[in-house]
C-alpha cells in the first residue's frame, strides 16, 4: 500500500517548498541559536550584591559581627548607613536599596541574657522576586550567626544538623536546568510555527484538490510532509545538544541513542499535532496562533522548564499532567543530568509513544475526513 | 498615487471625516469575525489567568521521600517538622535507601530525607545528631530554595529540642522581616501587572502586523491608495481602531488583576492610562513596521514572533533584568516592554505616579514617536515603490 517512491516524492516537494520560504528557514535555523544565546547567557536567577542599608543602633561587638556576616556572605552589599529608622524605611520605600537591616539597641544584651534578640529586615516587596531571594539569604545568614552565638563558649555541637547533598547538578547552575528544557521548547516552536502551515497552505493556495487527485495514500501525505520537519527538528536537537555541551558545559551523562529515539517520538507527536491543527483550521495565520497556544505556551509554562509545577494551583497541575513537553523534559534532564536509562524513564518513554501515535493518528484521520467532504 | 498628494489642500474637517470612515471600516472588519473577537477579548483573559498562576517563583509542597532507619518518636517529630510549614510534602516512605535513589532518579521526588539509626540516641547524648538530605539539582531554582528550607528545619528542630532540655538559653536571633507594598511577598502581585505589559504588546502586534499586509495580499491596498487618503491618514485609520481595542483590553485586564488576583492598584489610574497610551502607541508602531516590511501575512507573523521573543525575554517579565550580564542589560534599555514593566509595577504596587516615574514616561514617549514616524516613513516609501 505504502510506496517509498511516493513518500519520497512527497517529502521532496515539501522540502523544496520549505526551502523557498526564506522566513521559514530563518525560523527553523536562526531561532534555536537565538534562543540558546538568550536563555543560556542572559537568564539567571542567581541574585548577588543585593543593595542593603544597615542601621546599627546597638553598636556593640555582637551587632558589628552580624553586619559583617551580611557583608562577608557575598550576597549583600552595604551601600547605605541610614541615621534613623525613618531613613532606614525611606531608602527602601524610595527604591534606593532592596532591603534595610535594623539592629535595635540592647541586641547584644538580649542575646547574652538568653532573651529573644530580634533584628528587623525591611524589604521592598514591589520586587517580589528579589525580595524573596534576599529574605532567604538573610534568613540563612542570621540562622548561621544565631547558631554560633548560641553555642559560643560551650563545648557542644549543634544538636541536629542536615548534611545536604545536591545530586545531578552539584553547583545548582541554572544553565544545567535550562539547556535540556530548552530542547523541548525549541521543538515545540518548530512544530507550532512550521508544521501548522503545511496543510493550511495547500488549502489557501488551492493545491489541496490537486493533492487529493493524485494517487498518494493519506499516510504517505502525512509522513511525506512530516519528514522534512522531522529532519529540521533532529538537526536542531543535535545543534542544541552540542552547543549545550561545548558552550555551556552541560554534561551528557546518559545514552545518546535514548535521547535521539525519545526526541524523534516527541517530534512526531508535536508535528502531527501541528498538522492536525493546520488541517482543521485551513488558515495559515489562524493555525500558527492556535498551534502556539496549544504547544508552545504549555511547553514554556506548564512543563517544569522554568516554573515549579508542584507550587501551582491544582487546575494547572491537572493540565500539566497531560502536557507532553513535561514528560519530554523529564527525559532530557534524565539523560543529560541524571544519566538514567530506559529502566527508569519507561513511563516517560511510554507517554512519548502514546503522544507520537496520537499526533500522527489525528493528522491522518482529519486529513482523510477533510478530503472526503 | 497623485490623489494622495493632493490631501494637503483638503480642509481639516474633510480629513477627519476620511480618517473616521476608515476607523469605522477597520473596527467593523476586526469585530465582525467571531474568531477574531475571541482572540481580541477572550484570549487576553485566558492568558492572564494562565500566566498569573503559572509564573511563580514561590516554592512549596516540595515532593519528599523519607527513609527512616531510626523509627523513634524523635525521628517522626523531625518528619512532622518538615511538613508542618507546608514547604515539604511526603510522597513516599521506605526502609531501603535504594528506593530513595530510585525516587530521585525517576523524578517522583525532589528531596530525599534519610534519618540514620541512632538519630534519637545521638540527640539524647548531645552528640550532634545528623540526617542526610539529598536534593535533585536538575531544577536549580527549586533545589536552591529547598536545600535552604531543609537545613533550616533540621537546625531549628535541634535547637528546639536542646532548649526544651535547658541545654541552651534563648532562641538566638530572630529575623523579623517586614515587606512594604507586598507584605506576603506574593510573586503573583509582582507578575500579574507584568503580564499586562506582555499581553498589550501581543495584542497590538497581532492586530497591526497583519493589517497592511492583509490589504496587500488581498489586493485592497491599491484600492486604498487610489482613494484620496494620504499615507499619514491611512496609518491613523489603521492604528486608532487597534488602539481602541487595546484600551478595552487594558481595562479588562486591570479589572481581572484587581478583582480576581487581588493585586492592589495603589497609584492613580490616570498615570496607568497615560503610560499605557504611550506604550500602546509604541507597540502599534512596531506592529506597523513589521507589517510594512513583510510581503505576506505569514512573513508578518514570523517577523512579529522574532520581535516578540527578545522583547519578552529581555523585559524583566519572568526573568529579572538586574541579574543579566551587562551587555544584555544595555540591550534591554532599547526595549519598551522593560520600561513599561517598571512603570506598571510601580503604579500598581508602590503607588508611584508620573512624578517618580518621569524618566520612563519620557523614554516611552520618545520610543512611541520614533517607531511611529519610522513606520509611516517606511510605509510611504513602500507604497511609492509599490505604486
Amino acid at each position: 500500500m505504502l510506496s517509498s517512491l511516493r513518500l519520497r516524492a512527497m517529502a521532496r516537494k515539501e522540502w523544496i517548498q520549505l526551502r523557498r520560504d526564506s522566513r521559514s528557514m530563518v525560523l527553523a535555523f536562526a531561532l534555536p541559536v537565538a534562543l540558546l544565546i538568550f536563555f543560556g547567557y542572559a537568564i539567571t536567577w542567581d541574585v548577588t550584591d543585593v543593595r542593603l542599608a544597615v542601621l546599627d543602633e546597638d553598636r556593640t561587638a555582637a551587632s558589628r559581627a552580624l553586619t559583617e556576616a551580611f557583608e562577608a556572605s557575598g550576597y549583600f552589599e552595604v551601600v547605605s548607613r541610614p541615621a534613623s529608622r525613618q531613613e532606614a524605611a525611606g531608602v527602601v520605600q524610595r527604591g534606593r536599596v532592596a532591603a534595610s537591616l535594623v539592629i535595635p539597641p540592647g541586641f547584644a544584651r538580649d542575646l547574652g541574657a538568653g532573651r529573644a534578640a530580634a533584628v528587623q529586615f525591611l524589604l521592598d516587596g514591589s520586587d517580589a522576586n528579589t525580595a524573596t531571594i534576599a529574605l532567604g539569604y538573610a534568613d540563612a545568614i542570621v540562622a548561621r550567626y544565631s547558631r554560633t552565638a548560641l553555642l559560643q563558649g560551650r563545648r557542644i555541637e549543634a544538636p541536629a544538623s542536615a548534611e545536604v547533598r545536591i545530586w545531578y547538578n552539584p553547583t545548582l547552575a541554572s544553565r544545567n536546568m535550562i539547556v535540556p528544557g530548552l530542547i523541548a521548547v525549541i521543538m515545540s516552536i518548530i512544530a507550532a510555527m512550521l508544521t501548522a502551515l503545511t496543510i493550511a497552505r495547500e488549502w489557501e493556495r488551492g493545491t489541496m484538490e490537486q493533492l487529493a487527485a493524485t494517487p498518494v495514500h493519506r499516510l504517505e501525505v502525512v509522513f511525506g510532509k512530516l519528514l522534512p520537519y522531522l529532519g529540521i527538528g533532529v538537526f536542531n536537537v543535535t545543534v542544541t545538544t552540542v552547543a549545550g555541551m561545548l558552550l555551556f558545559g552541560v554534561p551528557l551523562r546518559g545514552s545518546v541513542v535514548l535521547l535521539g529515539v525519545m526526541s524523534v517520538l516527541f517530534l512526531l507527536g508535536a508535528l502531527g499535532l501541528g498538522m492536525f491543527i493546520s488541517a482543521v483550521l485551513r488558515s495559515q495565520v489562524l493555525a500558527t496562533q492556535v498551534a502556539m497556544v496549544a504547544t508552545y505556551l504549555p511547553a514554556l509554562l506548564l512543563s517544569g522548564f522554568l516554573f515549579d509545577i508542584a507550587s501551582m494551583p491544582v487546575v494547572l497541575r491537572a493540565v500539566a499532567f497531560i502536557v507532553p513537553a513535561k514528560y519530554y523534559i523529564a527525559v532530557t534532564r534524565g539523560v543529560f543530568l541524571k544519566g538514567v536509562g530506559i529502566d527508569v524513564l519507561w513511563v516517560q518513554g511510554l507517554s512519548m509513544v502514546v503522544f507520537a501515535a496520537v499526533g500522527i493518528g489525528l493528522a491522518t484521520l482529519v486529513f482523510r475526513k477533510r478530503i472526503a467532504d | 498615487m497623485g490623489a494622495s498628494r493632493d490631501g494637503r489642500t483638503v480642509p481639516l474637517a474633510d480629513r477627519r471625516r476620511r480618517v473616521l470612515t476608515l476607523v469605522r471600516k477597520e473596527l467593523r472588519q476586526i469585530l465582525r469575525d467571531p474568531k477574531t473577537r475571541r482572540i481580541v477579548f477572550a484570549a487576553p483573559i485566558i492568558q492572564l489567568l494562565l500566566f498569573g498562576y503559572a509564573v511563580t517563583t514561590d516554592v512549596h509542597s516540595v515532593s519528599t521521600f523519607v527513609v527512616d532507619h531510626d523509627r523513634t518518636v524523635e525521628s517522626r517529630a523531625l518528619q512532622d517538622a518538615f511538613t508542618a510549614g507546608g514547604q515539604f510534602r511526603i510522597v513516599g516512605r521506605s526502609d531501603r535507601p535504594a528506593d530513595l535513589e530510585k525516587a530521585l532518579d525517576q523524578g517522583r521526588s525532589v528531596v530525599g530525607l534519610e534519618i540514620p539509626a541512632g538519630f534519637a540516641r545521638d540527640l539524647a547524648a548531645r552528640r550532634g545528631a545528623r540526617v542526610q538530605v539529598l536534593v535533585d539539582g536538575t531544577s536549580s531554582n527549586t533545589a536552591t530554595v529547598a536545600q535552604g528550607y531543609a537545613a533550616r528545619v533540621v537546625q531549628e528542630f535541634g535547637f528546639r529540642h536542646a532548649a526544651a532540655r535547658g541545654d541552651i538559653r534563648g532562641n538566638g536571633v530572630e529575623l523579623r522581616a517586614r515587606a512594604w507594598f507586598n507584605p506576603e511577598l506574593a510573586s503573583r502581585a509582582y507578575n500579574v501587572p507584568a503580564v499586562m505589559g506582555v499581553l498589550l504588546l501581543l495584542m497590538c502586534l497581532l492586530l497591526t502586523a497583519l493589517t497592511v499586509v492583509r490589504e496587500r495580499e488581498m489586493g485592497t491596498l491599491e484600492q486604498l491608495m487610489v482613494s484620496p487618503l494620504t499615507p499619514g491618514e491611512l496609518m491613523l485609520g489603521k492604528t486608532i481602531p487597534v488602539a481602541l481595542i487595546a484600551f478595552a483590553d487594558l481595562v479588562l485586564i486591570t479589572l481581572v488583576a484587581v478583582l480576581w488576583f487581588d493585586v492592589p492598584l495603589r497609584g492613580s489610574p490616570f498615570a496607568l492610562l497615560l503610560a499605557s497610551a504611550l506604550y500602546i502607541l509604541a507597540s502599534l508602531g512596531l506592529g506597523l513596521f513589521v507589517s510594512t516590511i513583510s510581503r505576506t501575512q505569514q512573513e508578518a507573523f514570523m517577523g512579529m514572533f522574532l520581535l516578540l521573543l527578545p522583547a519578552i525575554i529581555l523585559s524583566g517579565f519572568m526573568y529579572p533584568v538586574h541579574t543579566m550580564p551587562p551587555f544584555f542589560q544595555y540591550i534591554s534599555l532599547l526595549n519598551p516592554v522593560r520600561h513599561f514593566l517598571v512603570v506598571v509595577r510601580a503604579i500598581f504596587l508602590r503607588g508611584d505616579g508620573v512624578v517618580e516615574l518621569w524618566p520612563q514616561f519620557v523614554v516611552l514617549a520618545a520610543m512611541a514617536a520614533a517607531v511611529l514616524l519610522g513606520a509611516t516613513a517606511r510605509f510611504r516609501r513602500s507604497t511609492a515603490s509599490g505604486g
